[in-house]
């Protein structure tokens, strides 16, 4: 188990260098650069300004030094957009707010999502089956950019209950539109997900004969059944774990809550090539620690995964 | 050859109904029979004559469609009258079961220990410690060596007989009065049937537990079982003692299993199948349901529906064919 944690980990590094090597190419074959505005600016100016950037620089000198400054003194360099900010200082900024709403969204998404299928699939074609097969059909077909709007227009305009945007150094009021904005459609896929894989475990030889044991039925369905049932859930869990918490700029444009999804594609759209590469290796350590949690998880889950 | 024991298990009039989308189809129609203290009664028939459901519809095991009606008394208590809960008294201590797949019977993400110690704590109160100790002295006592460690072992860590020899462990822990069996050997190795049956033998002996043993295997019945009841389309068509069905079949579904079985010592150049197709629950002929397959049939038989009747001590058929059928085969 740890040995493989630590084998994991030490691949993570050289799949992180790949990833920035990559990250790094596409980014200059991409047409533009951080500097080019509407206007003309004269080439002398512009020379000055990629000499100050270290711009004119060969391309693998670049990157060595880029690489050289990210694992050595962790710095991901200043940004080439905004002329005050460091890529640290962007990412610090917006992160926090960003896995605020993310965890929180997922954690409501896992819950509910895991609760409303055990129970549909304990009560299949009663009503509590039919209500969440229809919430969670009705959920996955609203994008959150539909999601948003309608939650503002509720909550706000009409009940004034919750204020339709901002962060507020994350007061709970801030927090609850996007959460729930961001949770629903992921919420969707994990009940009708929890519901199907339950219906098959609950179909198995193995609860059949748990019950002929004639132990009680929440001794069933909670120590027999909900484990095996979780499998496929947890597989799906990793990926949405890593879409939550690096955000999403939907949100941040509807709430105005200042998280990374914002930063990541407004990065993409100036050309700003340090706060792209620095948000790109952040999201890929997400990834990979995520998907080692879920590594994990399986095996604690299926006996026969063995580390 | 025994004198006469009290009844364990007596099911009477036992119907077991399924809802499909547009019609019922009754997989057991009218089934009655007693279960005495300590014998092997062999239920026996091909696939779909309602010998499986018959059982797990006294477990309360059906699927959701089905539902069953009439009797099955353990102990004074009518188990089809009970609700899930009051059921969950019962089964598991004074009725058991065993399927067919020991693959896929025993739960994947569970400790084999956890597994059987839950059976004790739930219906006997054991603490986990002293529950754990019985189930180590119940699995060697089903023939595991190194019960200590294979306890802890999950289910995919040990072979088919092994697992068989867990859920056999599983059903006895709580020495219930009834044993049913579901095929409990189909699964597995030749070699490693020989061993459950002697395994079944020894075990009715020791701890008095009377067994139900479902099969379509007649090796198997002549094996372990004292009785027999064969079923054909839902109905019991002939009981009575094992030997004496296999030497005077009078039903001819039970001298068509009988032929259509391989036996070693015998020189056959080919097996007698029984002709035709299993039939259609949802369509059954008039009279008897066996009536287009059978060889001995003569006008009253798609009349008339045979009633399951006495026609000696001990033994009864749903036939109306008078004589024995041995050496009458070519009359026919």
């Amino acid at each position: 188990m740890i040995a493989f944690i630590l084998k994991r980990l030490a691949v993570a590094i050289p799949t992180l260098l790949v990833l920035i090597v990559i990250s790094f190419i596409l980014m200059k074959v991409a047409p533009g650069n951080p500097f080019a505005g509407e206007k003309t600016v004269p080439k002398a100016v512009l020379d000055n300004i990629f000499a100050r950037y270290g711009l004119d620089k060969p391309e693998w000198q670049q990157l060595l030094e880029y690489i050289y400054n990210v694992v050595f003194h962790f710095d991901f360099g200043p940004s080439f957009k905004y002329r005050d900010r460091t890529v640290n200082d962007i990412i610090a900024q917006g992160f926090p707010v960003t896995f605020t709403y993310g965890a929180w969204a997922f954690l409501f998404a896992t819950v509910i999502g895991v609760s409303l299928g055990v129970a549909a699939a304990l009560r299949q074609n009663g009503w509590i089956d039919h209500l969440a097969v229809g919430l969670s059909i009705g959920a996955q077909v609203v994008p959150n950019f539909v999601m948003a709007p309608v939650l503002v227009l509720v909550f706000t305009l009409w009940l004034r209950w919750l204020p339709g945007g901002g962060w507020d150094g994350g007061h709970w009021s801030n927090i609850v539109l996007p959460v729930i904005a961001l949770a629903t459609s992921y919420l969707a896929s994990i009940t009708r997900i929890m519901r199907s894989s339950m219906l098959e475990v609950l179909g198995s030889n193995y609860i059949r004969t748990a019950r002929a044991k004639g132990l009680p039925g929440w001794q069933v369905v909670f120590r027999h059944a909900l484990r095996p049932a979780m499998l496929p859930v947890v597989s799906y869990l990793g990926p949405v774990f890593v879409g939550m918490v690096t955000g999403s700029v939907v949100i941040d444009l509807y709430f105005s809550t200042g998280g990374i999804g914002q930063a990541f594609v407004n990065s993409a759209l100036n050309r700003d090539y340090s706060t792209i590469l620095g948000i790109t290796i952040l999201l890929g350590a997400l990834t990979i620690a995520a998907n080692l949690v879920v590594d994990v998880l399986y095996a604690w889950i299926d006996p026969k995964i063995k580390l | 050859m025994s004198h006469p024991k009290s009844d364990v298990l007596v099911v009477d009039n036992l119907d077991v109904i399924f809802a499909l989308h547009e019609a019922e189809v009754r997989a057991v129609n009218d089934l009655s029979f007693r279960l005495s203290e300590g014998e092997t009664l062999a239920v026996v028939g091909e696939s779909g004559s309602g010998k499986s459901q018959a059982f797990l519809a006294i477990m309360g095991l059906l699927a959701k469609n089905g539902r069953a009606t009439g009797k099955a008394v353990l102990g004074g208590v009518d188990l089809l009258s009970l609700s899930t809960a009051g059921l969950n008294q019962h089964r598991g201590k004074d009725i058991a079961m065993i399927f067919q797949d020991p693959m896929t019977s025993l739960n994947p993400a569970l400790r084999i220990r956890s597994q059987l110690s839950e059976v004790l704590v739930r219906h006997r109160g054991f603490t986990p410690e002293a529950a754990f100790k019985e189930v180590i002295a119940m699995l060697e006592r089903v023939g595991i060596p190194e019960a200590a460690r294979r306890a802890n072992a999950y289910p995919h860590e040990l072979s088919g007989g092994m697992r068989q020899r867990v859920m056999i462990a599983m059903a006895l822990l709580c020495r219930p009065r009834v044993l049913i069996a579901d095929e409990p050997t189909t699964a597995l190795d030749v070699t490693v049937q020989a061993q459950m049956l002697d395994l079944f033998k020894s075990l009715s002996t020791d701890f008095g537990t009377a067994m139900l043993l479902i099969t379509h295997d007649l090796g198997v019945v002549a094996g372990v079982a004292d009785r027999m009841m064969v079923m054909y389309a839902g109905r019991a068509v002939e009981t009575g003692p094992v030997d004496d069905l296999f030497y005077d079949p009078r039903h001819p579904y039970t001298l068509g299993l009988l032929t259509s079985t391989p036996h070693i010592d015998k020189r056959q150049s080919r097996l007698t199948p029984i002709t035709g197709a299993p039939p259609n629950l949802e369509h059954l002929p008039d009279g008897c349901a066996f009536g287009p397959r059978c060889a001995f049939r003569f006008d009253r038989c798609s009349l008339d529906r045979p009633p399951l009747g006495e026609f000696a001590p001990g033994r009864r058929k749903a036939c109306f064919y008078p004589k024995p059928l041995i050496g009458e085969e070519d009359a026919a």
